[in-house]
């Protein structure tokens, strides 16, 4: 199925005022509904290996899995093809760069964060491990959807800080999962429904670390009608800001609803009931 | 590594570094940091410390603790806070050390990851690298403020856009957000821009682009806007100005 008409999409990545290169990645493929962030870290290059390597696998994975099958087919176990791939996939990665960070002393030690959204069914199924994060934009109200994997939400989470303090923290960029560190990874998986004309934003912690939630929505509501604009407007208030990280930014529009195809039954049904209708 | 340094009427008795994930204040000798005095209780207060933050709680003493000059059950401690205990007082300093000229990427602030079984070991290469010769300009990323007080807007003139035509003719608006939306959602939109050194106004949305005193916008590419610019827009015109 064919997202594109019902989804408008923008990315951009900067490597921000500080840091000497970029080790952030982004992908983004409309047609397939889905988009993927991630943060690499890890000494040198090493960072952007792991980031880069996860857009290219996921990416490339879920363009192959969503077009053997529908994202939203239903695959037993009352599990759908989404979560199956995306469990499986995430898993796969995660060795890729496990092994690679085993096998090559240059790239010892890295990961990434990763945030991902698919989008099928009315739906938006989300993946994340780390601190990057989706927030949603739906009319007025603006948040994250995501809960960071972060020391600093465990220290909210537990009442030690509250979030005001924790700007304070001198423990900011302690993340307590990410992707290519160890054998085995947990990615947080959640679906959510999804309205038309919400705006969902993936981002870097460049950008959340920079600009405050109310300035990030101010932005996606003035530059709305314009996502290009909208992401360019951004990274460039992380820059004002100091641009101390690198920051990277993905925006989806939901432009229309997109219902799965219906499946053979759903079909039969359907012409069941319309030839009792037509009567 | 964060430190306590303990006084008395301005004389400094004792630098206490806080090497301890629990490190307990009180009159009595099996206390971490042993006051002897009456006006302490046994057990008085403990400073915690996550990583590179450290907490101060007071344990129900007789004469409570005090920060900064302010009684505390619970305190999260920030570099410089001066605890008072009776007549003692300890000043907290957990100061980024000064690195050294060295070049290299100032990587102090780049992510890391955080295993239960692994959190001493991570604590002491944030120290490590915090002292490590390969810092550039780590105290001001590391001690830099939060995003909103970080932000240099404060040196830019404020500035106003006064409507010269229609309905609303002669009011006023004060450019005072960093994103100011002018004209009809759907017909046609511009934002102005209030960025650390200017206003800029960009095209947003609508099959018509905005006009600054007679140059035409291009698509997606903000325009710095001068002082007393004249914008036509969506069949409004209105003026651009710096306000003294």
């Amino acid at each position: 199925m064919d997202l594109s008409k019902a989804l408008e999409v923008a990315s951009l990545t900067d490597k921000g005022l500080v840091r000497s290169h970029n080790e952030d990645s982004v992908l983004a493929n409309a047609v397939a509904g889905f988009v993927i962030l991630a943060d690499g870290m890890g000494g040198y290059n090493a960072g952007e290996v792991a980031s880069g390597m996860t857009t290219a696998l996921l990416g490339s994975e879920l363009t192959k899995a969503f077009a053997e099958r529908e994202p939203s087919a239903p695959v037993g176990g009352g599990k759908r093809h989404v979560h199956a791939v995306l469990e499986t996939e995430i898993a796969r990665t995660n060795s890729a760069i496990y092994q690679a960070a085993q096998s090559q002393p240059q790239y010892s030690g890295m990961g990434t964060t990763l945030v991902m959204a698919v989008f099928q069914d009315d739906k938006v199924t989300v993946a994340h491990i780390g601190d990057s994060r989706l927030y949603r934009l739906r009319g007025e109200e603006f948040g994250p959807i995501t809960r960071d994997h972060s020391l600093l939400q465990e220290q909210i989470d537990n009442g030690m800080l509250t979030p005001e303090q924790a700007r304070h923290s001198q423990n900011k960029n302690l993340v307590t999962r990410a992707l290519g560190i160890d054998p085995a990874v947990e990615p947080e998986i959640h679906d959510h429904d999804v309205q038309p004309g919400d705006i969902y934003l993936l981002c870097s912690d460049g950008l959340n670390d920079m600009v405050e939630d109310e300035e990030i929505a101010m932005a996606l509501q003035a530059f709305g009608a314009n996502l290009e604009l909208c992401a360019m407007q951004l990274v460039q208030m992380a820059n004002d800001n100091g641009g101390r990280d690198n920051v990277s930014v993905i925006l989806v529009k939901v432009k229309e609803a997109f219902p799965a195809p219906s499946s053979g039954l759903g079909q039969w049904w359907r012409r069941i009931l319309g030839w009792f209708k037509a009567r | 590594m964060a430190k306590l340094i303990l006084c008395m009427e301005s004389m400094v008795l004792k630098e206490i570094p806080l090497t301890k994930e629990r490190m307990t204040i009180g009159r009595k000798p099996h206390n971490d940091i042993q006051i002897d005095n009456l006006a302490i209780s046994g057990e008085h207060a403990v400073v915690v410390t996550v990583l590179n933050d450290s907490f101060l709680e007071d344990l129900h003493s007789t004469n409570g603790t005090f920060v900064n000059g302010h009684a505390i059950e619970k305190h999260f401690l920030q570099n410089g806070d001066v605890i008072e205990l009776g007549k003692y007082r300890l000043k907290y300093v957990n100061e980024v050390p000064q690195q050294a000229p060295a070049a290299g990427p100032a990587d102090f602030e780049k992510t890391m990851v955080l295993r239960p079984d692994i959190a001493r070991k991570t604590a002491e290469q944030i120290e490590n690298k915090a002292v490590g010769d390969t810092q550039v300009g780590l105290k001001a990323t590391s001690a830099a403020p939060p995003p909103a007080a970080a932000q240099p807007a404060a040196a830019l003139p404020p500035a106003v856009i006064q409507i010269l035509s229609g309905a609303n003719m002669g009011k006023e608006l004060e450019l005072t957000k960093t994103l100011t939306t002018l004209g009809k959602p759907g017909v046609q939109v511009a934002v102005i821009a209030r960025r650390p050194h200017g206003y800029f106004i960009t095209h947003v949305e609508g099959a018509n682009f905005p006009v600054v005193s007679g140059v035409t916008l291009e698509a997606n590419k903000p325009h710095p806007l001068k002082d007393h610019d004249i914008i036509e827009l969506a069949g409004v015109k209105m003026e651009f100005f710096f306000k003294a």
